[in-house]
């Protein structure tokens, strides 16, 4: 295990509230390479709190890179520079001795800034609550082998249910579209048979709530999944145009 | 003194469930849309909860303190959940089920709700493959299984190694169904921060919103806390950062019994502490111990790097301990060997973890086996350590993990307050003093989907309890208090940060309260938990306002009750006097090492009540076992 401590220089985004200007603030700080990037964040607010300042406000939750609730921006990317892990998952080791790192919350016009690194992603929720499920009631269900699912149906089902829901891709985003969002939604359903009969239904809903909220529209750049986490594809795109398509043309 | 009538149905134990819900009273459909429901919690029991409750009919208020409820700490979960569908036609039943659950708890759980746990494990198969859960298919279409700890049978449902994620996906989208159609109304970014009992009966909640800091009153005729566990007491968890015990804790000092707090689960393969800032650890799948080989240096002191220390200098102490089961001894075993290396001054580099070892297994099958079966773990670790584990031995220690311990509840899972009920990690009833692998999700949903629509609906038909207006000057009152706490923390002005007092607390947590216990530490630590308690009201710093986002206050009120509950977990576990599952006390223990229950004066479920901080009285509540016939828990 390393020793050697790294010191670092960090540009970090500090924004009291949506309606104040942010900016970025300047802090010194020395770290171990084994800590990981949020444990950094934590040591800079324990140091702040103990001179009586405000620590810097951000979230994150499991740290295991699954809750999907860690989102900062950092060194332009979201997630940070290391490929296919979330912000919590990002260790120092990965950054060199005397580097400026510049901290940013994810920005989009969906994702209001709440305060500092806080964004707000409710929109994200109001786009599955449109039709992001399968309509059974609890308890009213045929047994669990009653349809056999092919297993590579169900792989490229888990594939896209892998999404951890953490905006990323809009963030990502030159137009900040929430489209491999959506898409990995819509194609988790429309890859298993549960999901058939509301099918077409399902991604017009959607999409229509999508567009609503204010997240701007695909120009295939696949910044998206070059950022994303999970490593979600932009396959479930083209799946979610098809069904799209599809279901204009049957509602004719 | 609380009365704890568990209210268990009359009958055999096959037919106590199904009787029970004959029996029980129903709402008219008609009259469900006069009901009010608070769900605390979107986890896995507090959102299939919310769900099944807003399909009924039934206004459901959905508090969470996190920004999208998908994103509770459920979704973590990584090997599996339990059903007896026997679909592998090995010998497994409901019965199975059933027993080796009672016997993996150690013999201090309820058998009625273990049984009814069991008999509706299937249901929530079949449920959750209907909402679009991805489970592993195995060729011909159908569900795949594998094995876990404490079972001869493979009765393990899975989704990769994401099955909390994918379940907890599965009842947010129920859930969203019925925030649709307008049943659910979700109150995201707002921690509960006390009961309000109007004549003794819980009639509503008051929180914090987290945006603004308002204190706001939310009223209805029953309240369900599904608010996780407590291992965050130890500051180091495999538990996300904002596990709290808050809901429950405040409950408890309004009058809910608080069972078996001193049942914790340590779980043996967690990467060790990296330094004094590290946050929270990170747990490997047990499965790794069917190849990897534990050992530490026979010397002690011994500041070598692990390929330079040759074999006959090694120490496989689990292998030389336990012959039979040697690497995949059980969790409580394997953790406390690992605590007494490390305690003889044996840990790797004079690090408090201790190696383990993929060479042999490497040599023996080839690096591509390896890979194929653990790439993914190693990779995390690489990515977490920078360490290569094909090369360099991987260092791995015990870390909390899971909570047996919760509100007590009864049969119905309502607590000792009427109208407040409890599910899922939060409640104590059906692991008893051990859980056992991939019956945690297990548990959440059957609470949630299967057991609170029918005793929620028993309890508003039965008890007709009536709406009181969030006027009504018992929450007045309630929201004052709370008033009255935050300006305390804000004033305070000490000279301590919140965390360096939870890190203390966490340490002494862990060295006398954790994988082993003894009296003498035991009576200690009371006095040292009493007096950083006193410490932490003289002299934490709490910046930030009160009507703003401030996490610091955040974590400071959790802080205050982890401070009380930590006391109360050393009081139950120096009264326990025998070792059990998660309790282990070194006073009681066999020849060979094992836990020594006491039957004969301990097996009841110890309830506490809050009299004031520092005080508790016990209730106990005796556990009759009809069914399974009490037995040393023995796995060679």
């Amino acid at each position: 295990m390393n020793v050697e401590k790294l010191n670092l220089t960090l540009k970090i985004w500090r924004q009291k509230s949506i309606n104040t200007p942010g900016s970025f603030v300047e802090y010194k700080i020395s770290v171990s390479p084994d800590s990981s990037f949020l444990e950094m964040l934590d040591d800079l607010n324990n140091d702040l709190e103990s001179k009586n300042l405000e620590p810097v406000a951000f979230e994150s939750d499991c740290r295991e890179g699954i809750c999907g609730t860690c989102d900062l921006v950092i060194q332009g990317q979201p997630h940070g520079p290391v490929p296919k892990i979330a912000t919590c998952q990002l260790h120092m080791r990965n950054f060199r001795d005397g580097e400026t790192i510049w901290v940013e919350p994810f920005r989009a016009k969906a994702f209001p800034i709440i305060k500092d690194l806080i964004v707000d992603r409710t929109a994200l929720d109001k786009i599955q609550q449109a039709g992001g499920f399968i309509s059974v009631n609890t308890g009213s269900v045929p047994d669990g082998n009653a349809i056999p699912i092919p297993k590579d149906h169900a792989g490229l089902s888990m594939d896209a249910a892998a999404c951890i829901g953490c905006g990323a891709c809009v963030a990502a985003c030159k137009n900040a579209s929430a489209m491999l969002f959506v898409s990995a939604k819509v194609s988790q359903f429309a890859l298993l048979p549960q999901g058939q009969p509301e099918r077409y239904q399902r991604v017009q809903a959607m999409v229509k709530v999508m567009d609503e909220l204010g997240f701007g529209s695909c120009s295939n750049t696949y910044a998206c999944e070059a950022e994303c986490p999970k490593g979600i594809s932009v396959k479930n795109i083209a799946r979610m145009n098809r069904d799209y398509l599809m279901a204009k043309v049957k509602a004719e | 003194m609380i009365k704890l009538d568990a209210k268990i149905p009359e009958g055999p134990i096959k037919d106590k469930w199904t009787n029970h819900k004959f029996n029980m009273k129903l709402v008219n459909p008609a009259n469900k849309r006069k009901y009010d429901i608070i769900v605390v919690g979107s986890g896995l029991a507090g959102a299939s909860a919310a769900a099944s409750l807003g399909e009924l009919g039934y206004n459901v208020k959905v508090i969470t303190f996190h920004d999208s409820p998908r994103r509770a700490h459920s979704i973590a979960a990584q090997g599996g959940i339990n059903a007896a569908k026997n679909y592998q036609n090995d010998g497994d039943s409901v019965y199975r089920l059933f027993y080796d659950t009672v016997k993996g708890g150690d013999f201090r759980a309820r058998e009625a709700n273990v049984y009814r746990l069991a008999e509706v494990s299937n249901n929530i198969i079949d449920q959750c493959v209907a909402q679009g859960v991805p489970f592993a298919r195995d060729y011909g279409g159908l569900l795949d299984n594998r094995s876990f700890g404490g079972a001869l049978v493979s009765r393990t449902f899975y989704a990769r190694g994401q099955t909390g994620q994918q379940l907890l996906l599965g009842a947010y989208s129920a859930m969203n169904r019925q925030i649709a159609l307008g049943k659910v109304k979700v109150y995201a970014r707002r921690e509960m921060l006390d009961v309000v009992l109007v004549d003794g009966v819980a009639k509503g909640v008051v929180c914090r919103n987290l945006l603004n800091g308002e204190i706001e009153k939310y009223s209805a005729h029953a309240v369900v806390l599904a608010t996780g566990g407590y291992a965050n007491v130890f500051f180091l968890s495999t538990n996300a950062m904002n596990c709290n015990t808050t809901a429950i804790w405040r409950a408890h000092k309004k009058g809910a019994a608080f069972a078996n707090p001193c049942y914790t689960q340590i779980h043996p393969t967690c990467l060790p502490v990296h330094g004094e800032n590290q946050s929270k650890l990170t747990l490997m799948s047990e499965s790794l111990r069917n190849d990897g080989r534990i050992w530490v240096s026979k010397i002690k002191g011994d500041m070598r790097k692990p390929n330079d220390i040759p074999e006959e200098e090694r120490d496989y102490y689990l292998e030389r301990k336990y012959p039979t089961y040697g690497n995949l001894s059980p969790r409580d075993i394997s953790s406390r060997a690992a605590k007494e290396a490390v305690d003889d001054g044996r840990g790797a580099q004079g690090r408090d973890s201790v190696y383990l070892d993929f060479r042999d297994a490497i040599k023996r099958l080839g690096q591509n086996v390896i890979e194929e079966r653990y790439g993914n773990l190693f990779e995390m670790y690489e990515t977490i350590t920078g360490e290569n584990p094909y090369k360099i031995p991987m260092q791995i220690y015990p870390a909390p993990h899971y909570t047996m311990g919760g509100l007590w509840v009864d049969y119905n899972l309502m607590s000792s307050i009427p109208g407040l009920f409890v599910a899922g990690e939060a409640n104590f009833s059906d692991h008893g003093a051990n859980r056992l692998g991939a019956s945690a999700l297990m548990q959440g949903l059957a609470d949630g989907y299967f057991v609170l629509p029918f005793t929620v609906s028993n309890y508003l038909a039965g008890d007709k309890p009536t709406l009181v207006k969030e006027d009504h000057p018992e929450f007045v009152a309630v929201a004052k208090s709370i008033d009255d706490m935050t300006n305390k923390l804000l004033s305070i002005k000490g000279k301590r940060t919140v965390d360096d007092i939870h890190k203390q607390l966490g340490r002494l947590m862990w060295n006398k309260v954790g994988m082993a216990r003894n009296e003498k530490g035991l009576k200690e630590v009371i006095g040292e938990i009493a007096q950083l308690r006193e410490e932490f009201w003289k002299n934490v710093n709490v910046v930030g306002d009160a009507k703003d986002v401030n996490q610091c206050l955040e974590r400071a009120g959790r802080l205050a009750d982890y401070l009380e509950l930590g006391e109360l977990m050393a009081v139950d576990s120096l009264h326990r006097n025998e070792s059990c599952g998660g309790h282990f006390r070194t006073e009681y223990q066999t020849e060979e090492g094992e836990a020594l229950r006491d039957d004969e004066n301990f097996a009841y479920v110890g309830a506490w009540e809050y009299i004031e901080a520092g005080k508790w009285e016990l209730n106990k509540e005796p556990l009759e076992f009809e069914n399974i016939h009490l037995a040393t828990r023995s796995y060679k």
